[in-house]
């Protein structure tokens, strides 16, 4: 079905502007239109589908789910809700007090909080539709562990005496929220329709850019690099290349939608599977911007472990990748 | 005189949630006092997890979205 939009980019980079496929500049032109024509029509299609059906969750039930609720499984549920919120960096702050100041332990909140930008539902139809129902699994898998073994070390080493001493005493004087003062949450198809528009300006409004940027990173990429550089130069081999691809995502900023048709470029191009998922995953959730944000809540400290944990995390996960998984 | 807060963390919908406040209570001749409260503790508070929220005369009216103008409309009367 998406192939129709490769037959479009054959019409407009080849017949219509007249590129020779096989330049460079040809390549590229023909990569940028396919995919941002692609991407744009399945946000558009997606995110109004899912959040039709996604209309009834918001956080505060999530909240309310996860209050005194079982450690471990704690962690998972805090990281599935995570992956199926639409994240926006000026609500995480909200966030986090409300689930802290509700007595959820901050690894819990974090695991949320960490796997919400990696994973999403636009992120995951996009790697589906870019690079496969594969390295799409896998991609979601490491997500949602680094977020929940985030989430348990964080606990572990009582990540809530780090926290603000405004958060730490709504943390210990917490008691559990009394759901039935919440409102009702049977919504009729008209609220739901009107949700799923909204929520579709607001996800487009704050990611369109991004594909703009990230699609046309992906498609110098894929022009302008020689087939063989990357895995000349990057290849599995050098065990170094994983760490370097970390660092490197740090400067870098951008949303899952952004970053992955840069990876499906990298991808293609013979970057080790290992490293590329590191150097896209530091991108989206290893971002200045939004541990700035955190630091309202939390100490320094507390921001730097966490900032660690995710780095060595990422760079764990790209060598495991890079060993099991020979392209 | 209304007080009116919106609590967010100035993101660009809290900024609009403010400016349609201020338009509608002009339009209906209302007097009140807005203010952005954007300081976390305060909106832990109140129980707000999603932004923009409105609080009319202490009393928290709504959360998580840029509120209609029916709504601001019945606030205001």
């Amino acid at each position: 079905m998406l192939s129709i939009f490769t037959k479009l980019a054959d019409w407009l980079a080849y017949s219509v502007m007249g590129f020779v496929p096989e330049s460079r500049l040809g390549g590229s032109v023909h990569f940028f239109i396919e995919d941002t024509t692609k991407i744009f029509f399945l946000l558009v299609v997606m995110i109004y589908g899912i959040a039709l059906i996604r209309a009834s969750l918001n956080v505060e039930r999530i909240r309310d789910f996860l209050a005194g609720k079982n450690r471990f499984f704690g962690y998972v549920m805090g990281s599935i809700f995570g992956a199926v919120t639409p994240f926006c960096s000026c609500s995480s702050i909200p966030v986090f007090l409300g689930f802290t100041s509700a007595g959820i332990p901050v690894g819990i909140t974090m695991s949320f909080l960490l796997t919400s930008p990696l994973i999403n539902e636009v992120a995951v139809l996009l790697l589906l539709s870019l690079v496969g129902w594969k390295i799409s699994t896998i991609y979601v898998f490491i997500g949602m562990a680094v977020g929940i073994v985030g989430g348990i070390f964080l606990d572990l080493i009582r990540a809530e005496r780090l926290l603000q001493p405004f958060a730490l005493k709504a943390y210990q004087t917490a008691k559990v929220p009394d759901s039935d003062t919440k409102p009702n949450s049977s919504l009729s198809i008209a609220e739901r329709h009107e949700f799923a528009k909204n929520e579709l300006l607001e996800i487009l409004e704050r990611v369109w850019k991004w594909v703009f940027i990230g699609v046309a990173l992906g498609a110098i990429l894929h022009g302008f690099v020689p087939e063989t550089w990357f895995a000349e130069n990057l290849g599995s081999g050098r065990w170094w290349s994983v760490p370097l691809a970390v660092l490197a995502g740090i400067p870098l900023y951008s949303n899952a939608t952004g970053v992955i048709p840069v990876m499906e470029s990298l991808i293609v191009k013979g970057l080790p599977l290992g490293t590329t998922l590191a150097f896209c995953m530091s991108t989206v959730a290893a971002s200045f911007p939004e541990f700035i944000l955190l630091k309202q809540v939390m100490t320094w400290k507390l921001l730097a472990i966490i900032f660690v944990v995710l780095l060595t995390s990422f760079t764990i996960v790209g060598w495991l990748v890079n060993a099991v998984y020979v392209l | 005189m209304k007080e009116i807060k919106v609590l967010g963390s100035g993101c660009a919908r809290c900024v609009k949630t403010a400016e349609l406040i201020r338009m509608t209570a002009d339009e209906c001749g209302a007097s009140v006092n807005i203010t952005k409260e954007t300081n976390p503790e305060v909106i832990m508070n109140y129980g707000v997890m999603s932004t923009p929220a409105v609080v009319v005369d202490d009393q928290l009216k709504h959360s998580g979205s840029i509120p209609d103008k029916k709504k601001i409309e019945e606030w205001l009367k």
